[in-house]
């Protein structure tokens, strides 16, 4: 007699089993009609065939996980620039981008943002313009001309009707804006801006003309460019912007703060914390190597990311990070600058607990690892 | 313009659900794994999400991460200075 489905449930809902597997049990026994005698045997094979996937106890997973990745990573290309898809926006991939990974760097060298929207501006191309033109940093140089008049001592500034009308500007907006900035009166006069220096020398006047050139009219710093595009999954309107600032873009009207994105691992952990980092490091790094062809299973990389973070912030693999915070003396110095380590360990008076696996490979002890991790004991029988 | 505050960061797709944990379920989890508290992952009490749901230095953090292997997998972090 087949059992019903509140029973099969309450037996596999318990189970050591990750949720996954739960669920697919749950929806293969949905479609069969199974007997209990089946259902306890169905049980006891999936939890045999489970414990038998499950990897050894004393495995060396950080070995394979780093094999696994750098393998592949032979085969990536070594300097690529490429325009990502749709947005003609110049990022990073390939092994330069992995290792920019790997390393945390603090500022990857093509930051870009995501930027999704939400409903109301996700559909509506004007208004998804508009607000790609608020959020682009607005230079002098992007509005209209810049000239300087040596004879009469004055900067004029001539800024293009179109240019400034589509970005939402006015002359005399324009003109305020000057003012604060460089703390000199700038006089507008419809189109044309003309700003003198404090006291009449050449040399003020060019300093000027750099500072004008450098002042951001209106937008977000960090973002040279906003591209719009339209995703055709979704069927709606992204962003996507050369350079990154998640903190300053999340607060416009019609940023949708539940998707939008970078590629700056550090950003994300400085606005969504280390969790949201760890999440970010994944992704980037398997984007990045799918991007090359290559499928690298994501334990390895989820292995690596969680070393990354396990301290509640984004350390870089390598000399200035993990392996640079090992216990053992004898690891970090078999890693890399050797005689400091041990000069080092000298001063201090060190001791090495000879307790990981290159500190006994150096010393010529069996390792701690597979067999080599077990110790049997007997008892005598008195 | 909207304030940082308005919104709330945990929603974003890519923070899971992070949660404050008593202490005697903390005590609990700690025998079951075999483990002291200082073992465990860390968490900044500067991190935002630490800051979002008010945790302290010594408090335990559950978090529900939304694993591609696992479908679901829990994971614990020590609130530190």
């Amino acid at each position: 007699m087949a059992v019903s489905q509140k029973t099969i449930d309450e037996m596999i809902v318990n189970l050591p089993l990750p949720q996954n597997l739960v669920d697919a049990l749950k929806n293969d026994l949905q479609k069969v009609k199974v007997t209990k005698k089946q259902l306890e045997d169905i049980i006891e094979r999936s939890l045999e065939s489970y414990e038998y996937a499950r990897i050894e106890p004393c495995e060396a997973a950080g070995v394979v996980s780093a094999q696994s990745i750098g393998e592949p990573g032979t085969q990536m290309t070594m300097r690529t620039f490429h325009y990502a898809g749709v947005a003609e926006i110049n990022v990073t991939l390939g092994l330069p981008r992995l290792i920019e990974i790997v390393d945390a760097r603090k500022n990857p060298s093509t930051p870009m943002m995501t930027i999704y929207l939400t409903e109301e501006f996700a559909k509506d191309r004007d208004l998804a313009r508009k607000l790609a033109w608020d959020i682009e940093a607005t230079h002098v140089s992007h509005v209209g001309s810049l000239s300087t008049d040596l004879t009469e001592m004055v900067l004029i500034i001539e800024l293009n009707e179109k240019a400034i009308s589509q970005r939402g500007l006015t002359s005399e907006g324009v003109a305020d804006k000057l003012e604060d900035e460089l703390g000199v009166p700038v006089l507008a006069n419809g189109n044309i801006l003309s700003i003198r220096p404090e006291n009449e020398s050449y040399r003020e006047l060019l300093q000027l003309s750099k500072n004008v050139e450098n002042i951001i009219i209106k937008g977000v710093k960090a973002i040279n460019r906003v591209v719009i595009s339209k995703d055709d999954i979704l069927d709606e309107y992204v962003l996507y912007t050369e350079g990154s600032a998640l903190k300053q873009t999340l607060v416009f009207d019609g940023v949708d703060t539940t998707r939008t994105n970078t590629n700056n691992i550090n950003e994300v952990f400085e606005v969504f914390g280390i969790e949201a980092a760890r999440n970010s490091i994944i992704k980037e790094a398997t984007d990045t190597l799918r991007e090359q062809g290559l499928t690298v299973d994501v334990r390895h990389i989820m292995l690596v990311s969680d070393i990354m973070t396990v301290d509640g912030e984004v350390k870089a693999i390598g000399r200035h990070g993990i392996s640079g915070e090992k216990a053992s003396v004898l690891a970090r110095a078999a890693f890399e600058v050797t005689v400091n380590h041990l000069l080092d360990a000298g001063l201090r008076g060190d001791v090495d607990e000879l307790r990981g696996v290159t500190e006994n490979v150096i010393v010529g002890q069996p390792i701690k690892l597979g067999t080599g991790h077990i110790k049997l004991m007997t008892t005598k029988k008195t | 313009m909207k304030n940082m505050k308005d919104f709330s960061l945990l929603n974003n797709d890519l923070v899971p659900q992070h949660i404050l944990m008593p202490e005697n379920e903390v005590n609990k989890v700690l025998k079951e794994h075999y483990l002291d508290k200082e073992q465990l992952p860390k968490i900044k009490i500067t991190d935002p999400v630490t800051l979002e749901i008010g945790a302290e230095v010594g408090d335990v953090v559950k978090i529900i991460r939304k694993s591609p292997t696992a479908g679901e997998a829990v994971i614990f972090r020590l609130v530190i200075e």
